[in-house]
């Protein structure tokens, strides 16, 4: 039965990205992209990463087609069709390289096999010493914030630099003023939608507290809960417009936050590193395993006030550009 | 037959990843470019997972009565790189927006003469 969900599912995803490739109105696309997130998450859940198809869900899913859809508005609907060269060029390209991958996978240790390298080398450490080493069950969590702290500190790092990338290169001073006879950015006066978010929007911001604090028994931490938070903002902006979203959460504010967040982590490594442990070695907090639970809280909220800033960041930016006439 | 459903995850992931290289080397429309950047993106995100997946076993949160777990490694790594990457996505929308604003159009074809400078004369050779 599982093999059988898993073939389906994976078959509808060929089918999804085949039909993005040979569409060129961007608004489809962008849509069918957003149902292609979807699709995954149903594939992650049934490959038991509960936790990657939460973050898919909120991110890939819901803000990548927000901001995609933002972009197009002020770049234009309809692509040119492809030429022939092109196409051709890029057809052999694809069909080389796919058959060459065919061929490596031939030796590959088949799906689900638990002799396989891949979970023979450091996972089995994980999942047999972590509960004694870090002392919570959700192994996703202490990996991502203990074992490996480094790479997950690198990767907010990354989240942090490109949301100033694109403040740098969408400037506000750029944008033109509002002029008369602009369409008005707001959904308001539509009473379904309004309706619907003002149920949704409150439980959605109470869901992130939730996946944050939760994150060490269930699915859940601060990149899940920072995008469902952000999520949420976004989801405020839309309906109720961008000129009141900036006025709730101004750029200023979200700046700072989104750089303590990273402080935060870092500082975090730096207050070890005082008290005489290696960077990020939460057990000069306090002996194991509570001085783990008190870094893994400190760092995943820095996660989570950099990943909410950045995501309501990068939303503001892209609306509230106004198109050139 | 055992052998076929085996391998068959990996063989779904590489048309989807051949399918976003598809995209990206054939259009020229930038933001469809980075469209396809993503479904290759996500292609990878779910070879990773694949490769974590054990035969009857649980997601990675130990409980009592479960002694059987998939690789934990993979969801962080990947978990992650979601959040990355629609942080670079962003990126790569702004710098479409602003070549757009720049030059009035985001296809590639209609962007390469006005961006490669024509080059300079020949300096005639000297006697």
């Amino acid at each position: 039965m599982e093999t059988l969900l898993m073939i389906g599912l994976l078959a509808a995803l060929g089918a999804l990205a085949v039909t993005i490739a040979f569409m060129d109105d961007l608004l489809v696309v962008t849509m069918l992209s957003g149902i292609f997130s979807f699709t995954c998450c149903a594939i992650f859940v049934l490959f038991d990463a509960p936790d990657v198809a939460f973050t898919e869900a909120c991110v890939g899913a819901g803000v990548s087609t927000v901001l995609t859809l933002a972009a197009i508005r002020l770049t234009g609907r309809r692509e040119k069709r492809v030429g022939r060269r092109a196409s051709a060029v890029g057809l052999i390209v694809s069909t080389i390289c796919g058959l060459a991958l065919v061929y490596g996978t031939l030796e590959l240790p088949r799906f689900g096999d638990p002799l396989a390298p891949a979970n023979q080398h450091v996972a089995p450490h994980y999942l047999n010493e972590s509960a004694a080493e870090i002392g919570i069950p959700n192994v996703i969590t202490s990996v991502l914030g203990s074992y490996r702290g480094y790479d997950t500190m690198g990767e907010t790092v990354v989240v942090f630099t490109a949301a100033l990338g694109v403040l740098m290169l969408l400037g506000g001073s750029q944008a033109r003023p509002l002029r008369r006879g602009d369409a008005p950015a707001r959904a308001d006066r539509d009473v379904i939608l309004r309706s619907i978010a003002t149920l949704f929007v409150p439980m959605t911001l109470f869901l992130a507290p939730y996946v944050q604090f939760h994150g060490a028994y269930s699915p859940g931490g601060g990149f899940q809960a920072g995008a469902i938070f952000g999520g949420a903002m976004i989801l405020y902006g839309l309906v109720f417009g961008i000129d009141r979203l900036n006025k709730l959460v101004p750029e200023r504010v979200l700046k700072v936050i989104a750089a303590l967040g990273v402080l935060t982590y870092g500082g975090t490594g730096l207050v070890t590193l005082a008290l005489g442990h290696q960077f990020l070695d939460y057990d000069a907090l306090s002996p194991r395993p509570s001085g783990q639970q008190i870094g893994l809280t400190a760092i995943e909220f820095g996660v989570f006030m950099t990943v909410t800033c950045v995501m309501i960041l990068l939303f503001q930016r892209f609306a509230s550009r106004r198109s050139e006439p | 037959m055992s052998d076929l459903v085996g391998l068959f995850p990996y063989w779904a992931v590489i048309i989807l990843m051949m399918t976003g290289l598809y995209i990206v080397i054939a259009q020229g429309n930038l933001v469809k470019k980075l469209i396809g950047l993503g479904i290759f993106q996500v292609s990878v995100f779910v070879l990773y997972i694949a490769i974590g997946v054990v035969d009857g076993a649980t997601p990675p949160i130990l409980s009592p009565g479960f002694n059987s777990y998939s690789n934990p490694l993979p969801s962080v790594l990947i978990l992650t790189a979601i959040v990355v990457g629609v942080a670079t996505l962003a990126v790569g929308l702004a710098l479409a927006v602003r070549i757009r604003e720049s030059f009035g159009t985001i296809e590639e074809e209609d962007l390469l003469p006005l961006t490669v400078p024509e080059l300079p004369p020949e300096p005639e050779a000297r006697p």
